[in-house]
């Protein structure tokens, strides 16, 4: 029943409040489209997903069999790649690889005028740190971002 | 936050007494309704500090502690290495060395007048800021190794502002023992080009107005009067600091079991100061330290050159630069015993007192200035050190305002274009990359600064000096 009930998950973002700083969390049916939607989370924290086009293509790759230091390491080499390559993302791919992750990021570089960013993250962090099934199946990939 | 819990040695000092893990008691500094409206979550964070191994005397709060990573932000905790004392990048922040410097004009407020708008935009396309934003100076390898090794001295070696700025520097502008080959390739690739980047989130460059003088002996010792125009620069080591506190967390997280250390918290993560990683950390954040002073020297060079060009002329000399999220090895005395130390200020100031040989021979007989910034539109602080701070906490003080109310909840509050109009009819000239970002920057999501620097005079740890207010606001 399980890949039944789960695939009726709308798959969703959404930010959770920290004193100084921001939480994003990725909900999904499955571990892979939760980690996808905490990417998404974390692009909202800077601008608007959907003002960002997807339109280059990055590859990532994370090494590790412990779902949370992965969901970690996505989040943050996301940030890096931001940070070098000064673009934004608003598409990505997830797949796990047993002894890792293979991960896409599709954006385009940062236009303030289009963007408006409203700040820069520093990094991940493992305060709220969370990658679990909840009683109903949804995947949960969560963490507090340092801004 | 219910203060039944604490113990009251003094007006200002709220004490948790040594229970269960803890080795120390931990100690908050305030006035009473400042502690009532903390956080428990912070009270709890102090706690979780004073388990840790090789802790001296206590685990503090600053008045304008909240919520952190594993320490609270406002956090003071001191470690001896030779009783397994350990060092923490939580303890530190990924923002290494973050602080800020002012900068004396020479002018009074009525000699802006005109000026105001033309200093303003010369100051905003001089110094880079907000996301995605380039410095100018692009360092190769060999470069890189020097900036981190030699900090601002390098930075005025290379041109950027002169000698007698270095003077007006903790450290003297250098981190001495920083190891450069311990910082990361994905850490220097990410400051390549933010040398000279003001950054963005509550980072700014202000000019302001002393509006008002709490101590006139120490203000004329520290060259300050009534209406007088300061610029202040609060930024820190940008990506490189950033990559460093990010990655060693982790190698912290991960090694803790290996050295039998229980944290009660994973972002408490550390490492014995004595061990591989715990050397490693300290070669590679006193390498960020290089780097934060080493970037705010630099912009405070590209804000001469600006300034230059509206008030031809002006200098622009340094009156002082703190850095206020650092781990240094420095001698206390503890119980009539001199000791060398390792002393996290995360979020705190160091405020040393009168007398004290690290202070540059212009303040020596007053106490190191405090500069503590406020959130945007809102009063900033100069404040002295003091002979008894070193009695609190190993003579530290707060840094800033403190956050009240998260981003998002800023960010459906207000509207970056109402805030940038409403500090408009209060003459404040604002020049921002983002309007998403000065909303959630609005003034009131944070704590009341004044009140804030109130506590710390009270308790002791430094002495109000002088109160400004800003003029121009320049954020990233």
């Amino acid at each position: 029943m399980g890949m039944g009930a789960t695939t009726k998950i709308t798959p969703r973002w959404e930010h959770f409040s920290h004193e100084s700083d921001i939480g994003i969390r990725g909900l999904a049916g499955t571990l892979e489209e939760a980690f996808v939607q905490a990417a998404l989370g974390l692009t909202a924290v800077i601008t608007g997903v959907a003002d960002v086009s997807p339109r280059e293509r990055i590859g990532i790759e994370c090494a590790g069999d412990d779902s949370e230091i992965l969901l970690l390491d996505w989040i943050n080499a996301l940030i890096y790649e931001m940070a070098t390559r000064k673009m934004l993302f608003s598409r990505f791919s997830v797949t796990f690889t047993g002894d890792g992750l293979q991960g896409e990021a599709w954006g385009e570089p940062i236009d303030a005028a289009k963007h408006h960013p409203a700040v820069e993250i520093k990094g991940a962090t493992f305060t709220e740190l969370k990658v679990c099934r909840d009683k109903q199946g949804t995947w949960v990939a969560q963490c507090v971002v340092d801004v | 936050m219910d203060i039944a819990r604490f113990t009251r040695p003094s007006a200002s000092e709220w004490q948790i007494p040594a229970t269960g893990r803890m080795r120390v008691p931990a100690i908050l500094y305030g006035d009473e309704d400042l502690i009532r409206g903390l956080d428990d979550k912070v009270a709890e964070q102090a706690m979780n500090v004073a388990t840790l191994p090789g802790i001296v005397k206590a685990s503090y709060a600053m008045p304008d502690a909240h919520w952190g990573y594993g320490f609270p932000i406002g956090g003071v905790a001191a470690f001896d290495e030779a009783e397994g004392g350990v060092i923490s990048a939580g303890g530190v922040g990924f923002d290494i060395s973050c602080g800020v410097r002012a900068l004396y004009t020479g002018l009074k407020t009525h000699d802006l007048e005109g000026r105001r708008e033309a200093l303003a935009t010369a100051l905003y396309h001089a110094i880079p800021a907000g996301l995605g934003s380039t410095g100018h100076i692009h360092l190769n390898a060999r470069q890189m190794d020097e900036m981190l090794a030699g900090g601002a001295q390098w930075a005025v070696a290379q041109g950027y502002g002169n000698e007698a700025d270095l003077e007006r520097v903790e450290e003297r502008g250098r981190m001495p023992g920083a190891d450069p080959a311990k910082v990361s390739q994905h850490a220097r690739k990410r400051q390549q080009d933010e040398m000279g980047t003001l950054g963005s989130g509550n980072h700014y460059l202000e000019v302001q107005r002393v509006a008002e003088i709490f101590d006139e002996d120490i203000a004329h010792r520290y060259g300050i009067q009534e209406d007088d125009v300061l610029i202040s620069i609060h930024c820190g080591s940008r990506g490189l600091g950033h990559q460093i506190g990010m990655e060693f967390l982790k190698r912290m997280v991960l090694a803790a079991p290996g050295f039998g250390i229980e944290l009660p918290d994973r972002e408490l993560a550390c490492a014995p100061i004595r061990s591989d990683l715990g050397r490693d950390y300290l070669g590679a954040m006193r390498a960020a330290i290089n780097c934060a002073l080493a970037n705010r020297q630099i912009i405070t060079h590209l804000a001469r050159q600006a300034a230059q060009e509206v008030i031809p002329g002006i200098t622009l000399p340094l009156f002082y630069d703190v850095s206020h999220n650092t781990c240094k090895e420095e001698t206390h005395i503890v119980d009539g015993r001199e000791r060398r130390l390792f002393v996290h200020r995360k979020g705190a100031t160091r405020a040393l007192g009168p007398g004290h040989e690290a202070l540059p021979a212009a303040f020596r007989e007053v106490g190191q200035p405090v500069l503590v910034g406020g959130s945007m539109g809102t009063s900033s602080h100069i404040l002295a050190g003091t002979r008894e701070s070193a009695h609190h906490a190993f003579s530290s003080a707060c840094h800033g305002a403190g956050r009240a109310m998260s981003r998002s909840a800023a960010k459906k509050r207000w509207r970056g274009r109402d805030i940038v109009e409403e500090l408009g009819r209060r003459g404040i000239v604002i020049r921002g990359h983002s309007l998403r970002g000065i909303a959630e920057e609005a003034p009131l999501a944070y704590k009341d600064v004044d009140q804030v620097v109130d506590s710390t005079d009270h308790a002791g740890l430094a002495r109000k000096v002088a109160r400004l207010e800003p003029l121009i606001c320049i954020k990233g």
